[in-house]
């Protein structure tokens, strides 16, 4: 009798465990589908919703305020001026909560870099430099901490595509850049089914617009 | 077995979580009720939640019971907490949520002050404004004077605001009183700032009304704040039709340390060969000097800032005298030398408290040379300033501090008359006179910004000031009230006493000199978005006590005035494509009694009407940036001795249309500009007064030296990228 109750405890337990890992990573799953196929702000700011909901429950994972912070940066894209800025301060707090939960990540140094960059927008001629400094070389970090990361080089090709080559961008610059990503790309396996693995078709179709006269 | 079963459905039933659903169900809304689309509702520490559909509403299961947090949030507004006990029963909760403290939404004091700042996000100008402002020729005070309420006095540097002199309106950097902020120049002819608008990270143009922190200024105060670190470390090469100039700027970012500066020189002889000048040039004009700072990040509130600055400069020329009938050419030959220097502190004291302290010196010499006589002027201060703060609550602070200032200014003058004796020959008298003015002026003030909501704030506050010169202390009020009355607009009321000791050269006769005083009554109405700004200002200014020649020292002070008049600025990034606009309107009535006028009179450094019509386009394709100034004054008012009506005449209007245009290049790590300016592109004539000779018989007119000043420069920036060494230092 003794021998069900100590089964019966210890399989609950590991099924518990297992359903809420599951749940978790099923959850995610779900939820990074909608955001890899859309750039919608009312869908976008849904998910930001659900990704802070799991991070909530889920207090070990960096995963979900990464994708929060994903959200937020996305959505500063159908937005301008003031606004830009007011989605960047909440991006940056969600990575830095995921940088908490996992210091020295190649991933979350990307989408810091990217947030740096959208700041600029607010007002590029006066933003340009301090910002385009700033992201660059928050770039470099995330590519020193993961030289097989393929998104610090697309986000160059991104920064490169979007500044006038008077100040140091243009398309050929960019080009290298994603001709690299594309390379890294190639051999990138992401870690597990939830890891950030966005940017391939992005860089595909800039690296197109490149050879666009 | 039998005691199996049970517990095995209860099993399946807790890890199925079936054991009791609750429905939670509202509608998000603000404090005006507004419904909030997007917010994010959900269960602390769980998974379970929704955000608010287009209409507010919302629901969701939870499947936890007993007391839970329902956490409610959306982005600009504050995250509101409430604890709810599940029974099993549906919930039915309305979160109601406070809009965030939000920089954008706070009201700011805007009556009388124009700002030119990145830091702040919404701004009347950006820094970069005050290069790219055609006509202005990369001087501060030319980007400003396209401002309402600057007035357009071609013969002169400075700036003239609401009715007062150049001397009314006083150079402040970082807090420090800068006393020369001007090439010296001869009376005529306008000179330029001698500090390049690189250096300032924000502009504060105050048009009337500020904060008691400033003093000794009756009209105005322009207060530059410098650059904190360089963002990298680069180097700049200038090369123009005047001159050349190098600099460097050095950052060691680990040690949040900088050190830079710069040398320049500038020749206007090759120009004035090519562009013929109506003076004849002794000496062309000539100036060599540069510029040192440091910066040094003490923690990571505190920063010590040292900016030092020198130039020496040359020129002379010769004038036909108009009372001469025999073709006698005046001199006027000067050569100056400047120091400007500046220590600055700034540190955060705990949670509330700010502390800015700043030391300076400067020092101006002149040494004129007329026909017959030669003038030695030295103006030497020394500063030190302390500036205390402390936040209360979110908003509101109270400020104090006080100043301390040491002034000595010699003149000397040599000279020889001609006179004839009692046998009627003609005999040389030499004469020699010094006087040296030496004082010391100390002064204190308290301020507090009250936030009485965040759309309502009221400024209150009060400088005390002390001169040994004058002898007397005086107590000057200042005030403003803020009103935020739309998303964008605000309403701002302002007074305040302004007291200023007469200048420095009335100072030389008078026995027993009295602070010239002037009061502002200012209502202004504001509107500023992203891509626009509306702004209208009134205002009323008394004068009293200004400075008169009288021979009977009891009564030179008893000078008089007022200026009022209506300020009105547009400015527009929006509606033209690629096109960015501001138009300025200033209406200005004003009279005085001032220094040897017979009567109240406007005086003639005040037009009735100025506009100005500022357009900037980039064509990005092409790499250029260009745009335009349009200025136009009314005529000034001129003293005609032959008129028996006193300073009754007024010269012709002023016109004057300014061209720029800036090539941009990157090319490997070097970022090059090459740009080209003109000024009165047009050739309208320009008279800013008539001289008379001293039979009347004759007049002059005061014109520029030439009609128009072109410019051409290249001027190229290294910024070495040393994102990847400072990454690897990190490491």
């Amino acid at each position: 009798m003794k021998k069900i109750y100590t089964i019966l405890a210890l399989t609950s337990t590991c099924t518990f465990a297992n359903a809420q890992n599951k749940k978790f990573v099923e959850t995610m799953e779900h939820n990074i589908a909608i955001i890899d196929t859309t750039r919608n702000a009312t869908v976008l700011q849904n998910e930001a919703n659900t990704f802070e909901r799991i991070g909530n429950a889920e207090k070990e994972e960096w995963l979900p305020s990464y994708y929060a912070a994903f959200c937020y940066v996305n959505m500063t894209y159908s937005v301008k001026g003031d606004a830009i800025d007011t989605y960047c301060d909440k991006a940056e707090a969600f990575i830095n909560k995921a940088d908490s939960i996992s210091p020295n990540n190649s991933e979350i140094y990307a989408l810091k870099a990217q947030i740096a960059s959208a700041r600029i927008s607010v007002n590029p001629m006066t933003r340009g430099q301090k910002y385009g400094t700033q992201a660059g070389e928050i770039r470099e970090q995330a590519k020193k901490l993961d030289p097989t990361n393929p998104r610090p080089y697309y986000l160059d090709g991104m920064a490169s595509f979007y500044t006038p080559p008077m100040f140091g961008g243009g398309k050929d610059k960019a080009k290298s850049s994603y001709e690299k990503a594309i390379a890294l790309f190639e051999i990138f396996t992401p870690a597990s089914s939830i890891a950030p693995h966005w940017g391939k078709k992005s860089t595909e179709y800039f690296l197109k617009k490149c050879d666009e006269k | 077995m039998k005691r199996i079963i049970p517990l095995f459905v209860l099993f399946l039933l807790s890890s199925a979580g079936i054991i009791a659903q609750t429905k939670i169900s509202g509608k998000v809304i603000d404090q005006k009720k507004q419904t909030i689309p997007g917010a994010n509702i959900l269960i602390k520490n769980s998974y379970d939640g929704a955000s608010s559909a287009p209409d507010g509403s919302f629901s969701f299961i939870a499947n936890d019971t007993g007391e839970v947090t329902i956490v409610t949030s959306f982005i600009g507004y504050e995250t509101i907490e409430k604890k709810i006990r599940l029974v099993g029963k549906d919930v039915t909760y309305n979160p109601v949520l406070k809009e965030a403290f939000n920089e954008l939404k706070v009201v700011t004091i805007s009556a009388g002050t124009i700002e030119a700042s990145d830091e702040r996000r919404t701004t009347v100008l950006k820094p970069l404004d005050i290069v790219t402002t055609a006509g202005g020729l990369g001087d501060i005070n030319g980007a400003l004077k396209t401002l309402p309420g600057a007035q357009q006095v071609g013969e002169s540097a400075e700036l003239f605001v609401r009715g007062g002199t150049g001397a009314e309106t006083k150079t402040i950097i970082d807090g420090m009183v800068v006393n020369n902020p001007f090439y010296s120049a001869n009376p005529d002819i306008a000179s330029r700032g001698r500090f390049s608008p690189f250096i300032f990270k924000g502009t504060v143009f105050s048009t009337g009304g500020y904060s008691a922190q400033y003093g000794q200024a009756m009209s105005s105060v322009l207060a530059l704040e410098t650059n904190d670190l360089p963002d990298r470390t680069s180097s700049t090469v200038a090369l123009s039709s005047v001159g050349v100039g190098i600099g460097h700027n050095h950052l060691w970012k680990e040690k949040g340390f900088s050190i830079g500066g710069d040398i320049n020189y500038t020749d206007l002889s090759p120009y004035f060969a090519l562009v013929k000048q109506a003076p004849e040039y002794t000496a062309k004009p000539q100036f060599s000097g540069g510029s040192l700072n440091f910066r040094k990040k003490t923690s990571p509130s505190g920063i010590l800032k040292f900016y030092g600055y020198f130039n020496l400069s040359n020129f002379g020329f010769k004038t036909l005298s108009i009372d001469s009938t025999n073709g006698y050419k005046n001199l006027f030959e000067l050569g100056n030398s400047n120091i400007y220097t500046n220590l600055t502190y700034k540190e955060r004291l705990g949670e509330k408290w700010v502390l800015n302290v700043g030391a300076s010196y400067s020092s101006n010499i002149d040494k004129i040379n007329l026909s017959h006589d030669s003038i030695t002027s030295q103006s030497d201060l020394s500063q030190g300033r302390i500036v205390i703060s402390r936040g209360i609550g979110k908003l509101s602070i109270i400020r104090f501090g006080g100043e301390y200032q040491y002034a000595f200014d010699g003149f000397n003058i040599k000279g020889n008359v001609n006179i004839k004796d009692t046998s009627n020959h003609y005999q040389t008298l030499h004469f020699k006179s010094n006087t040296n003015i030496y004082d010391n002026y100390s002064a204190e003030f308290i301020e507090a910004d009250i936030f009485l909501s965040q759309k309502l704030v009221l400024r209150l506050g009060g400088r005390g000031e002390y001169s040994t010169l004058m002898n007397k202390y005086v107590v000057a009020p200042r005030t403003s009230v803020s009103y935020k009355i739309g998303d964008f607009s605000t309403l701002s009321l302002a007074y305040g006493q302004f007291y200023q000791k007469p200048e420095r050269t009335f100072l030389l006769n008078r026995q027993i000199p009295d602070y010239n005083k002037a009061t502002h009554y200012i209502a202004n109405i504001q509107k500023v978005d992203d891509f626009h700004t509306l702004r209208l200002e009134v205002y009323y200014k008394q004068y009293d006590n200004l400075t008169l020649n009288e021979p009977d020292s009891t009564k030179s002070n008893h000078g008089y005035g007022y200026a009022q008049g209506v300020d009105l600025f547009w400015r527009d990034k929006k509606t033209l494509k690629g096109v960015d606009y501001w138009i300025s309107y200033t209406y200005l009535d004003t009279k005085r009694m001032y220094l040897n006028y017979l009567k109240e009179v406007t005086p003639p450094f005040a037009a009735t009407h100025t506009a100005t019509l500022v357009f900037k386009k980039f064509f990005t394709k092409l790499n250029l940036s260009t745009g335009f100034t349009y200025t136009y004054a009314s005529g000034r008012p001129y003293y005609n001795p032959n008129n028996p009506v006193f300073m009754k005449d007024r010269t012709i209007d002023y016109n004057t249309l300014g061209l720029n245009c800036a090539y941009l290049r990157q090319i490997k790590k070097c970022f090059a500009v090459l740009a080209f300016a003109v000024t009165n592109v047009i050739g309208n004539d320009q008279v800013f007064g008539y001289r008379y000779s001293y039979d009347m018989q004759r007049s002059q007119a005061i014109t520029p030296p030439a009609k128009r000043f072109f410019f051409i420069g290249l001027f190229l920036s290294f910024g070495q990228d040393r994102s990847k060494e400072v990454i690897d230092n990190n490491n």
